[in-house]
């Protein structure tokens, strides 16, 4: 089959769910998408509506109910040479990170699980890559969930192969953990020009890192495109029914319950955090200075640590911190 | 990384030695005590010794000896496979039924008055031994039929120990309608026994335990590869249906034929992996094969040298193997809840 150059995995049609012996549950109808290579795409939809399931089918862990997915590579055994993946399962075992990494060279291995330099080299290039050295020696049943997460990847990239696909790689990790693992896998696609499927359902990392968006949940379909066509377009907004927020501005709908005006003045960073603080406090904030009787705050800097100008009632406070200002407001 | 080489080569070394170390020791002991050098001295076939005592090691002593190190290592490979496929600390070469099988078929043939029927005589030279290996690999073929239409293994371990069960009860009303002689001689059967074995059956063993060990050996990948469960292991390239059907059969071989000739051994299936992975260290079958023979050999020997211990009479193997063996298994649960609560 003759594909487009750079298309590494293709669906054409495809159907996935489950089988059990009273029903047929489609999870995903008729959908056809493709993988590029250089490309990180995030899968993405509301819990539940078969991430997990279309990955296991793509990587041919899972049969599909109808519909073929077509690789850019032939025969079954050439399979975990071109697809490696990272999923929720969690290891049992009782043995160091450098053991589990290992375990990515086996479709290059004999019976005897003898490993070559190649394969050595393939290890320490995942390790290094991944910049987990420092725990390449450490027990697994002593790793923290982040870490446990970046061996698995450094599993996955030991295996060599073209494509790769995670499923919520990112899911229980700290803000850090989760930067660090989507940067580290948009390189790889940069660099080394691996087609990369990630699902997640964390809006805001995939809208920063993401070439492309799979977008499910709506009519058992799939509907692809750039992350910024999404957001505006409305698509985000009708698959994941935002309740109190707006996608477009990234912001959280407050009320305004305080019923006090707040007229604040200034710039930067600093000015930008007071609006997000008094808006939660529930003020609203406003820029034009037209009626008499509000509360005016004014952000400005004194020996260049910031201060808070507050004029309430005719009276004047000078404040050094926001929690301060709160207060006094 | 010369730490760790160091400390494999001291494990092999300990291995080995101990294996030798027991093994005269249970040529030595016994009713006559036999001193080592005498033994030493019988084995390198020099000329000048009592002729009593070389029949003593040469004929009994020795095949004994040779039919723990056999029947030791075969089931120690048998119950790290099964531990490994069902990724069941508890699991012993027993979990599929087949020791079950080759009693039930046993007991047929030594309580068949019972059931009116006579299949064999006893006297047959190689009657029981066949009817165990008849009754193993009956419930093997059941299991091989069940494993290839099952998707997981949790499933395949409840049926292999139903079929375990299944097949006792129904030597329990054998034993129930049988005359106490029959009984007795049933009864001293599943105490299992690793004397008595002459030199043809035991090469037998000695194919079997090459034909076992073999096929495990050419699973070792699969078997690693089991440890990350079956998804990550399908992602990996392994077979998923073929080596579970490979691991089957090898165990089948080893546990089957053992049963035939020595009885239902306990235990040593079940303990000599995890006292293997506490000397070695690791997950890798590689290692864990050559290990859990080593291992099991000198469990069985060291039982067989303690099963001597009263001058009198030998104690019944599988009474040995339970009191060694029911600690470790206890020792094994108490330090899983302290790993993982």
């Amino acid at each position: 089959m003759v594909m487009e150059p750079g298309i590494k995995l293709s669906a054409a049609q495809l159907s996935v769910g489950f089988n059990t012996n009273r029903a047929i549950t489609y999870l995903f109808k008729d959908v056809n998408v493709s993988l590029k290579a250089g490309q990180l795409v995030c899968l993405m939809g509301p819990n539940g509506v078969g991430k997990s399931s279309l990955i296991r089918t793509l990587a041919g862990l899972q049969k599909p109910l109808a519909g073929t997915v077509v690789y850019s590579f032939h025969g079954p055994t050439a399979v975990p040479k071109n697809i490696s993946v990272v999923l929720t399962n969690r290891i049992h075992a009782s043995m160091m990170a450098e053991e589990l990494i290992a375990y990515g060279r086996y479709p290059y291995v004999s019976w005897n699980v003898s490993l070559t330099r190649e394969d050595r080299n393939q290890i320490e290039r995942a390790i290094d890559r991944t910049e987990i050295r420092h725990l390449a020696h450490r027990q697994i049943s002593e790793l923290s969930d982040g870490q446990m997460q970046l061996v698995m990847i450094a599993r996955a990239l030991a295996q060599d192969t073209p494509i790769i696909l995670l499923d919520e790689p990112t899911a229980h990790l700290d803000l850090n953990n989760r930067v660090h693992i989507m940067r580290l896998l948009r390189n790889l696609c940069r660099e080394m020009n691996k087609a990369i499927l990630v699902s997640t359902h964390e809006l805001d990392l995939a809208l920063q890192t993401a070439d492309l968006i799979w977008l499910s949940g709506k009519d058992k379909n799939i509907l692809t495109g750039v992350p910024e066509d999404l957001v505006l377009n409305g698509l985000f907004d009708e698959i994941f029914q935002f309740k109190g927020f707006d996608l477009k501005t990234g912001r959280i709908a407050h009320e305004a319950d305080r019923k006090v005006n707040v007229v604040l003045t200034g710039s930067g960073h600093e000015y930008l955090w007071t609006r997000n603080a008094l808006e939660r406090a529930g003020f609203t904030v406003d820029t034009a200075q037209s009626q008499a009787g509000q509360v005016h705050v004014e952000v400005t800097y004194e020996e260049s640590k910031p201060r808070w100008v507050l004029k309430k009632e005719n009276r004047l406070f000078t404040l050094s911190s926001i929690a301060e200002l709160i207060e006094v407001i | 990384m010369l730490k760790m080489a160091l400390k494999t080569t001291f494990s092999w070394f300990v291995l080995i030695s101990l294996l030798l170390f027991l093994f005269l020791a249970d040529l030595s002991l016994g009713s006559v005590p036999i001193p080592i050098g005498t033994i030493i001295k019988i084995l390198t076939l020099r000329a000048d010794i009592d002729p009593v005592l070389r029949d003593i090691v040469l004929e009994f002593r020795l095949t004994k000896a040779i039919t723990c190190v056999l029947a030791g290592g075969g089931l120690a490979i048998a119950g790290l496979q099964m531990q490994t496929l069902f990724r069941n600390p508890l699991a012993g070469p027993d979990v599929l039924g087949l020791s079950a099988g080759a009693s039930l078929a046993v007991s047929l043939i030594f309580m068949s008055n019972a059931t009116g029927l006579v299949i064999f005589t006893k006297d047959a030279p190689w009657a029981v031994a066949l009817a165990a290996s008849t009754g193993s690999a009956i419930v093997f073929s059941i299991m091989y039929v069940v494993a290839r239409r099952l998707q997981d293994n949790a499933s395949l371990l409840i049926v292999g120990l139903m079929v375990g069960a299944a097949t006792s009860s129904i030597v329990s009303v054998l034993q129930y309608l049988s005359k106490a002689e029959e009984l007795q001689v049933y009864v001293f059967w599943t105490f299992g026994s690793i004397g008595g074995l002459n030199w043809a059956e035991i090469k037998v063993l000695m194919f079997i335990l090459i034909g076992g060990t073999g096929i495990a050996l050419v699973t070792i990948k699969s078997l690693n590869a089991w440890l990350l469960g079956d998804q990550y292991a399908q992602s990996l390239g392994i077979n998923i249906k073929g080596s579970r059907l490979r691991i089957l059969l090898s165990t089948s071989i080893l546990t089957g034929g053992i049963t035939a000739f020595c009885g239902p051994i306990a235990f040593v299936g079940l303990a000599v992996p995890h006292l293997a992975k506490l000397l070695v260290r690791t997950t890798n079958h590689k290692v864990l094969i050559p290990a859990v023979v080593l291992g099991g050999a000198s469990l069985l020997l060291f039982c067989d040298v303690l099963a001597q211990l009263p001058r009198d009479y030998v104690l019944p193997i599988n009474a040995i193997t339970a009191m060694i063996g029911a600690p470790v298994v206890i020792w094994v649960i108490l330090r899983k809840r302290f790993v993982n609560p």
